[in-house]
């Protein structure tokens, strides 16, 4: 009488309470980090000073994307899949030409001194662009930009820019960095 | 022989179940813990254009979300493309004041790292877009995140 032992615990429907909240935390959350294109915008354009504005026509490369969603690169009218080969073109300037951006000799660690390009890709959009538009323009050129990186990162460290480490990483940002400008907002054609 | 047959009367043993719960609750806490509520449900037709060039947003706490699109009740909000903040339909001047709120809500080590991220469907017009930069600008939020979807190369 003395002796009788208590009676388990039936643990049966605690799969079933831990299935039910397990099943709830599965439909509300979201593993999908949001992905997207990062940009720093300038600072706001100070009134009072005087923007000295000094680069060469040859350093800059202008896009300008209208309401009508069509392209116009250095004044022709040019198409989105030609954008990254002229954008790369631009930046990298291989052979030194005339008319292609100067390069300024820069002292970077790890990479030793390396001839920076001058070249700004200058964007400019119409109020009435598409925003899709304006995203696949900024897609290609950051394709162009990444592609070079890649590129030299290779032929510094034979490794790919994903790979890299850090440091290495920072010192191929510095000598390729992103020169996407965009201007102040203006009217650039067709109506809005 | 009888030894078997002994055996035999004794039926298929049933399962052990006890561990069945240790293992969902080690599938539960992992769920708990990446799970991110969603904060705000979205009062505009999003619809994010493809993008390859992705890069993943940092830390999602660090992100704030500006949404732009045409709203989901046309006959409350218009039927023109407009921006949503937290859970409300904003204006641009709103920008401003939503920005130092999400400024106010961070210590101030994290400060610096704060971006903000534009969610916008793909078939808003730049001048929307242009109007929350120049505000986003003039508010000191520099680091700005386009929000895209990943696309096949």
């Amino acid at each position: 009488m003395a002796k009788r032992s208590t009676p388990g615990l039936n643990t049966s429907s605690m799969a079933d309470i831990s299935f039910l909240l397990l099943t709830f935390f599965l439909m509300t959350s979201s593993i999908n980090t949001d992905m997207g294109i990062s940009r720093k915008l300038p600072p706001p354009k100070d009134e009072n000073k005087k923007e000295e504005v000094d680069i060469h026509k040859r350093n800059i490369f202008v896009v300008k994307i209208n309401s009508h969603d069509a392209l116009l690169f250095d004044g022709e009218i040019g198409d989105i899949r030609d954008l990254k080969t002229r954008a790369k073109d631009f930046l990298g300037n291989p052979n030194d030409l005339e008319n292609l951006p100067e390069k300024i000799e820069m002292d970077i660690p790890l990479l030793g001194s390396y001839r920076v390009s001058k070249g700004v890709i200058s964007l400019q959009n119409d109020r009435g662009t598409s925003y899709d538009m304006y995203i696949q323009v900024q897609n290609e050129l950051t394709a162009a930009v990444n592609e070079m990186r890649d590129e030299l990162c290779r032929i510094k460290f034979g490794k790919s820019y994903n790979d890299a480490e850090k440091e290495q990483k920072e010192a191929i940002d510095k000598a390729i960095p992103v020169a996407i400008s965009e201007a102040e907002p203006t009217k650039i054609g067709g109506n809005n | 022989m009888a030894r078997f047959k002994k055996k035999n009367d004794k039926g298929t043993p049933g399962l052990n179940m006890g561990s069945m719960s240790d293992i969902i609750f080690m599938l539960l806490f992992f769920f708990m813990v990446i799970t991110t509520m969603r904060q705000s449900s979205l009062i505009v037709k999003i619809t994010v254009p493809q993008a390859t060039e992705v890069q993943k947003l940092a830390k999602k706490s660090l992100v704030s979300y500006i949404n732009v699109g045409v709203p989901l009740e046309p006959q409350k909000y218009g039927s023109e493309p407009r921006i949503q903040l937290n859970d409300m339909i904003a204006e641009v001047s709103d920008i401003a004041g939503f920005v130092e709120t999400e400024r106010a809500g961070h210590p101030e080590d994290e400060r610096p790292f704060l971006s903000t991220a534009i969610k916008a469907d793909k078939d808003v017009r730049m001048g929307t877009i242009s109007d929350i930069k120049q505000e986003l600008r003039k508010n000191g939020a520099f680091k700005l995140i386009y929000t895209t979807s990943r696309r096949a190369k």
